[in-house]
């Protein structure tokens, strides 16, 4: 077991990889009342063109897999998997995103008993025809619920016109038809490639004593057989660079329009450097630009072109990465052709030290608010694992960025044929 | 036992509470102001916020403003109004980062705490009015706020239920106020009663972090003070309703699934000695994963994602939400209604009645490991008017019977049912 300490924060970690290539960390944290573990695989809905685990042929499963398989895990032959955690004074939860599904609990107490309940009923599956066609009535109401949400009509809205090819542009949960051809034999294909422990990562963190804790996990993993895993072959679509589509216009019952201009930020692999140096730009660029203390925001508002509605995200992964800037507004058209003509003319801003000083500082800042939480720190740590990048480092490595840098970057950040506009409107 | 020491004082007409944590990295502060729910104040008190949000006397603008709390580590300010009950509270939250962690640092803390007085009681004035530029500018965001409720169908499957169930009470009220009322609010009148509201609100000082108790209670005692002539009004308890039958309300709209959300009058407050035994009954009804909602509906009939309750502490109020299908209709209402029969008479077992105990008993300590968590924890005591502290809460919980249980399950009345579904979907009886 190594112990890796980060004294700017004043937190140690201890990992180990176990024989059968699952990655544990534990953060032990004495002053909280709770524990949170976090198991993770890297897979996602985008995974859905692949060669299966001892096969040759890559398959193409149904859209939605990913999450239907993260719903039936729960559900054993003979019980809920909910009910074990909760009979353990856990509450259990699960998500699935674009490239991971993650399983966690919370709990006061039974910390290791609820340890192995997570990797036991991660690492035991049980589907059957039965049940499979139980959860399809459950998932298309999830998917109506959805389907009913302007946030989310517009946030996939957009995702789709800007990808043409990679799967991003297909929504995580698929389609009350595509789930509809989802067989067991699909979830037992996708779990037995997928959920190999050389494709997962553990993250527990909270009140426990890390020896103890390590000596628990390892011997619970010990027990257990697994074939060989030699990577996985995933499909990666060639998508171009420029968008797919430039705008659409989405009807739903709303009080008030609702905007989206989205920025396609990449469309290569990216290295772990390239993706460490493009999140953290390219989120301080768009926080800077347009927050309230920005030069954007005022004007924006002032205009009466935004309300309090207004947000932007920077998403960055291996495989694409994109940034949203919406509201609702009365003035759709003028609010997304004001905003494009901004974002074209930062190519020939520059930013000078005091920018990049204040910048620093509110994300550091943030960071640390990040780190209050367990669940936050537990999962920005796994998800930053996957793309090899110690969530910990990150304060280190935002205080060396150079102004040259993020200028440089700046110059390119912005090119027309990747904007796109996605409108929500009521008939 | 929870380790959770609150130091009060009541001094300058504020109330100021103080809570040591090493638990956390940041230090949040929350000043809250309470006033009785009032038709004619609700919409001043729904756009105080924003304009405070605009700026102070030496941060003149919004930007201004957002640009001192970036240099002060990205600290984050939140000004919003929410109703408890038969209160309107204004919360200030403050979050900036622990000086302690960040090298060479040692004004933050002075310097956040200045910054919060200064939003506060010294806003950006014109006079003895607000600017009507900017009181223009942000009713125009509030009623875009108001109107947007519309887009979440499930909020606003919320509102409509509480809107017919609580007809003519003052819990009707909405928390973003009214369009209508806004064309007659000015600079000058806003102010007006931004200034009796300082006044006359009782005022609430929560700082929690990792500090010295008694530097920091010295310090808020010179930084907080105000003039009060007015004792504050107490939101007091409305006559009982009494429900002769209950209400069906079916409505439509362009959507995919239905909304089906049933209002159910408790008849037991935060006050009340039974109120833990309805938080227990909520727990076996429909508060978790393992409740006879989620179980019913969703598991063994595949009829919705998501159904649960909760219940409101001041009023007196259950509530059920389910998404469902449209034609489902029936089927989910029977369903639900069969289950909330099953709780009056008793139908779960010893096992389940201690297991949702300590669920209830572990979500509180998990409240307690988020600092917005704690603070509103303790604040509830205020809106409640009862001392309860979290271990006091823990012991009750565990005291809870199934007798109990039953008895607090028979005093809840079935109010209003409420259907949001879509056009051609409503099923005739």
């Amino acid at each position: 077991m190594n112990k890796l300490t980060y004294d700017a924060i004043q937190e140690t970690i201890y990992e180990k990889k176990l024989a059968n290539g699952l990655q544990v960390f534990l953060l032990p944290k004495h002053e909280v009342a709770k524990t949170y573990g976090i198991f993770m695989t890297n897979y996602g809905s985008t995974d859905r063109t692949f060669t299966p685990i001892q096969k040759e042929e890559r398959i193409t499963v149904p859209d939605g897999v990913a999450h239907f398989l993260e719903h039936k895990l729960f559900e054993k032959e003979d019980r809920d998997v909910f009910a074990d955690f909760l009979k353990q004074g856990a509450s259990p939860n699960a998500y699935t995103s674009f490239t991971r599904t993650a399983y966690l609990f919370s709990a006061t107490k039974m910390i290791e008993k609820n340890v192995e309940t997570l990797l036991n009923f991660v690492q035991d599956p049980y589907f059957s025809d039965e049940s499979v066609e139980k959860e399809k009535g459950i998932i298309g109401q999830e998917i109506k619920m959805y389907n009913d949400q302007p946030d989310w009509q517009s946030f996939m809205g957009t995702i789709k016109n800007m990808f043409k090819n990679h799967p991003v542009n297909i929504d995580i949960a698929g389609t009350v038809s595509s789930i509809s051809s989802i067989t067991k034999e699909d979830l037992y294909t996708c779990y037995n490639t997928f959920y190999h422990p050389a494709n997962m990562v553990l993250f527990v963190t909270g009140n426990f004593n890390p020896d103890t804790m390590m000596a628990v996990i390892e011997e619970n993993q010990g027990q257990k057989k697994f074939p060989t895993l030699d990577g996985i072959d995933r499909d990666i679509p060639n998508e171009p660079e420029h968008v797919a589509v430039k705008e659409n216009v989405i009807h739903l019952p709303v009080s008030i329009p609702k905007v989206t201009i989205g920025i396609k930020e990449s469309n290569h692999h990216l290295t772990k450097d390239e993706f460490l140096k493009q999140e953290t730009i390219q989120g301080m660029l768009i926080d800077y630009f347009f927050s309230p203390s920005g030069p954007f925001f005022e004007k924006l508002y002032e205009a009466h072109l935004i309300d309090d509605s207004f947000e932007y995200s920077t998403t960055v992964e291996e495989d694409f990465s994109f940034s949203l800037i919406s509201s609702n507004t009365e003035k759709p058209e003028v609010f997304a052709n004001q905003v494009k003509k901004m974002l074209l003319n930062t190519n020939g801003l520059s930013l000078d030290e005091n920018i990049l000083s204040v910048m620093k500082k509110k994300r550091i800042g943030q960071l640390l608010r990040l780190m209050n939480s367990l669940e936050s720190i537990a999962n920005q740590y796994v998800n930053y694992y996957f793309s090899g990048i110690d969530f910990f480092h990150l304060t280190t490595y935002i205080q060396e960025l150079s102004l040259e840098e993020i200028n440089e970057f700046l110059k390119e950040w912005i090119d027309e044929d990747r904007l796109t506009i996605c409108k929500i409107q009521s008939k | 036992m929870i380790e959770l020491v609150e130091t009060k004082t009541h001094k300058n007409n504020i109330y100021f509470h103080t809570i040591v944590s090493k638990k956390f990295k940041t230090v949040n502060v929350v000043v809250k102001c309470k006033a009785m729910l009032n038709r004619e104040t609700i919409t001043k008190r729904a756009l105080l916020p924003f304009i405070l949000q605009q700026g102070t006397e030496n941060y003149p603008s919004e930007k201004a403003l957002m640009m001192k709390l970036d240099d002060l580590y990205g600290a984050v300010l939140s000004i919003d109004g929410a109703k408890k009950g038969n209160n309107h509270i204004i919360s200030f939250r403050l979050e900036f980062a622990n000086e302690k962690f960040i090298n060479n640092e040692t004004t933050v803390m002075d310097e956040a705490l200045e910054l919060l007085r200064e939003i506060i009681f010294s806003p950006r004035t014109e006079g003895e009015t607000f600017p009507d530029k900017i009181v223009d500018r942000e009713k125009l965001t509030l009623k875009n706020k108001i109107g947007s409720i519309y887009d979440d169908k499930i909020a606003y499957a919320n509102m409509r239920l509480i809107d017919e169930m609580c007809k003519d009470e003052l819990f009707e009220l909405h928390t973003n106020g009214y369009v209508e009322d806004l064309d007659k609010i000015d600079g000058a009148e806003m102010y007006n009663y931004y200034k009796s509201l300082l006044q006359e609100d009782r005022m609430d000082v929560y700082v929690l972090g990792d500090f010295d108790e008694a530097k920091m209670s010295d310090k808020l005692f010179e930084i907080f003070n105000r003039k009060s002539t007015i004792d504050p009004q107490e939101a007091n308890e409305e006559n009982h309703k009494v429900i002769k039958k209950s209400n069906e309300i079916i409505e439509t709209q362009p959507i995919q699934q239905a909304k089906l959300h049933i209002g159910y009058r408790t008849n037991t407050k935060y006050k009340d000695d039974d109120y833990f035994a309805l938080q227990v009954f909520n727990g076996l009804f429909g508060g978790f994963p393992s409740s006879k909602l989620f179980i019913n509906v969703r598991e063994k009939n595949s009829l919705a994602y998501y159904a649960s309750s909760r219940i409101e502490s001041h009023i007196g109020l259950l509530l059920v939400f389910s998404g469902i299908e449209a034609e489902n209709y029936e089927k989910a209402r029977n369903i639900i209604e069969e289950q909330m029969k099953e709780m009056k008479q008793g139908k779960y077992l010893e096992t389940e009645i201690e297991e949702v105990k300590e669920l209830i008993i572990s979500e509180l300590k998990e409240t307690l490991d988020h600092p917005q968590g704690i603070i509103e924890l303790l604040y509830q005591q205020v809106v409640g008017q009862k001392e309860l502290s979290p271990n006091d809460f823990i012991e009750n919980i565990k005291q809870v019977s199934k007798n109990e249980i039953v008895q607090v399950a028979e005093k809840i009345e079935l109010d209003t049912i409420y259907l949001l579904t879509k056009e051609g979907g409503v099923v005739s009886e």
